[in-house]
């Protein structure tokens, strides 16, 4: 789908009006662009990497990260926050500061509205960005038609914490004021969502935190899938090991509606579960703005990328990388983000400067805690064939069985957050 | 097994090259890159378990890339990384690594540690661990600025035996005492 001007107006108008501000034609241009630019939507896993590399190997184009907020607050690490193993948010927080004095990047705070890919020009809260190549990294935004009686009231009442900051502090909260003998509900969406094992990873701190202080306590766990999606014996193990009696794992247990005025969830209009906290990991797709921008595929819900490139299959010149996109055998974490940017980058600046592409390779690693002190990993190098991104045949896999790498494990993923943080804003 | 799939991926590069309008195999630089959200930008760590690779002996990444890929030096996450790799590929990841600018670390250590580690440092171990560490002398690795708790593991595991100790290092290694050998990791982990 490419849109004409006039449908991209009215995106443009629709997306500006739902934010409240005025628009009158079109918006002011915010920053006049020079020979060669990228602009970079979205400062976390993807974006920062992606404006920071295009920065390190091509120092004749300009990059623009254009993002909402003022600083970006990492996901993974965000459940041992709810769990209360870690008190605050701030080892999770990274600014764009040094992006810019370090590299150049220009980062502007704004909304973006509006996407008009003919004419390579983004509309944001702020004004107008002309590209001559976008990248976009929006994470995800939820399937709320799917979950019915789930808006916006609603998740300050029962949070989905699964984008990390406001909503993960009302969490933590909720859980804290709850009553010893209460029963925590969180529900797990079908795959594919954003981070595969990061249900399992909240129900271990959960579990980890009712145990220590709550110890009359119970977590049901309702995830709509057959199974747990990754690092399922890990998780069973861990959970067997220390978490019986609070974990309540049902699976195929799919939520479609909340009633958060009787603090109920109901499963496909048959069963009705009550919690004293719920917690709501809703379905997901790209984010709205890659949606209004005609880049979901036939499933219109992710984006189809060429797997060397990660330009969007639908719409030229605009690449989608992290969790929004299809990247073949990659999962949505935080580390193919990473991978997924660079790749990305690589190949822009070869696209900008008429050179040769390079064929992608990519790494994920991602851990997840069962205790304070014990964590798993999923570790894989991705490769083309036959233009599929696949991970590497005989290599890659889960931690040992025995949990007997799980505290050195808890040691690196540490290390793994501050490098991957660092990498993000230096 | 990785060396099969290479061959493999050559004997069909007809379909992969028809699939993918024309692009050059991973290049040094992306093979790396991919790298560094665990051992940080051009391989500069942040994290004091993660060990530097910038400026790192090439032969020092490539033997350690080869143990961890047949199992010979024990891993968490990277046995199963290695076997992602050929050994074409681990070369040319050795070789990029390697000429990346020294990354220098500032950390917490222990000045009186410090001295006393300088002085081990020259008596025992500087013929292999040139200028302080700072120099990387074929598959001897580069010890400066390395994290501390990253030096510490390492000596962990080889004292444990679980990482097997070059014969020449555990002659030098076996006389020293706990406080010595702690000495010693503050002292490279001091060298910037």
């Amino acid at each position: 789908m490419t849109l004409d001007r006039r449908s991209f107006l009215k995106l443009a108008g629709a997306g500006v009006g739902a934010a409240g501000l005025p628009m009158i034609g079109r918006a002011a241009e915010l920053m006049p662009k020079g020979a060669k630019r990228v602009v970079v939507v979205g400062g976390g896993y993807g974006g920062t990497i992606a404006a920071k590399y295009i920065r390190m190997m091509d120092k004749s184009i300009e990059v623009v990260l254009i993002e909402r907020n003022d600083h970006f607050v990492s996901c993974p690490f965000s459940n041992l926050y709810i769990g209360g193993v870690i008190k605050d948010l701030n080892p999770l927080t990274i600014k764009f500061d040094k992006l810019a004095a370090n590299h150049g990047v220009k980062v502007v705070q704004a909304e973006v509205t509006g996407i008009d890919p003919a004419g390579k020009v983004v509309t944001t809260s702020k004004g107008t960005v002309s590209y001559d190549r976008l990248v976009l990294s929006p994470g995800v935004d939820f399937r709320l038609e799917e979950m019915k009686g789930y808006d916006a009231a609603a998740m300050e009442i029962m949070p989905h914490a699964w984008k990390a900051g406001p909503q993960t502090v009302l969490l933590r909260k909720q859980l804290e004021a709850m009553k010893d003998g209460g029963t925590m509900v969180m529900t797990v969406p079908l795959a594919p969502y954003r981070c595969p094992p990061g249900p399992y990873e909240r129900a271990s701190m959960v579990a980890h935190y009712l145990k220590k202080n709550k110890p009359k306590s119970k977590l049901v766990v309702l995830d709509a899938n057959p199974d747990i999606t990754s690092k399922g014996g890990l998780f069973k193990k861990g959970w067997k090991d220390n978490y019986e009696g609070i974990i309540d794992y049902r699976p195929a247990k799919k939520v479609t509606e909340v009633e958060p005025g009787k603090m109920t969830v109901l499963i496909e209009g048959l069963e009705d579960v009550k919690g004293d906290v719920i917690n709501v990991i809703p379905p997901q797709r790209a984010g709205q703005i890659a949606v209004a921008a005609g880049l979901v595929g036939e499933d219109k819900n992710w984006c189809p990328v060429n797997p060397t490139t990660f330009e969007s299959t639908k719409q030229a010149g605009i690449h989608v990388i992290g969790d929004a996109c299809v990247a073949g055998a990659m999962p949505k974490s935080g580390y193919s983000a990473n991978s997924e940017a660079k790749i990305c980058a690589t190949n822009i600046v070869a696209l900008m400067n008429g050179k040769e592409t390079t064929e992608m390779s990519g790494i994920n690693t991602c851990y997840s805690y069962i205790t304070d002190k014990e964590a798993v990993s999923v570790a894989a190098v991705y490769a083309v064939k036959e233009g599929k991104i696949i991970a590497v045949p005989n290599s890659g896999g889960v931690s040992p069985a025995d949990f007997s790498a799980a505290k050195m494990e808890a040691i690196y993923a540490e290390s793994w957050l501050k490098n991957i943080l660092t990498e993000m804003s230096t | 097994m990785a060396m099969k799939w290479k061959k493999w991926a050559l004997a069909t590069s007809v379909l992969a090259v028809s699939a993918i309008a024309q692009a050059a195999p991973p290049s040094a630089a992306m093979l790396s890159n991919a790298c560094a959200g665990c051992h940080g930008t051009n391989g500069g760590s942040a994290g004091p378990s993660m060990p530097s690779l910038a400026s790192q002996s090439k032969t020092a990444i490539v033997d350690a890339m080869k143990k961890f890929k047949s199992g010979e030096r024990p891993s968490t996450v990277m046995g199963r990384l290695a076997k992602g790799y050929s050994d074409a590929e681990i070369e040319a990841m050795g070789d990029y690594f390697s000429k990346q600018k020294f990354h220098a670390t500032s950390q917490a250590v222990d000045a009186a540690k410090v001295k006393k580690g300088s002085d081990l440092q020259e008596a025992n171990c500087s013929r292999c661990h040139l200028d302080d560490g700072k120099d990387g002398k074929d598959d001897t690795p580069v010890m400066a600025s390395q994290w501390l708790p990253y030096l510490q593991m390492q000596m962990e595991l080889y004292q444990s035996g679980k990482r097997k100790m070059p014969e020449k290092m555990a002659e030098k290694v076996k006389p020293l005492s706990k406080e010595d050998i702690d000495a010693l990791l503050h002292f490279y982990a001091s060298v910037k």
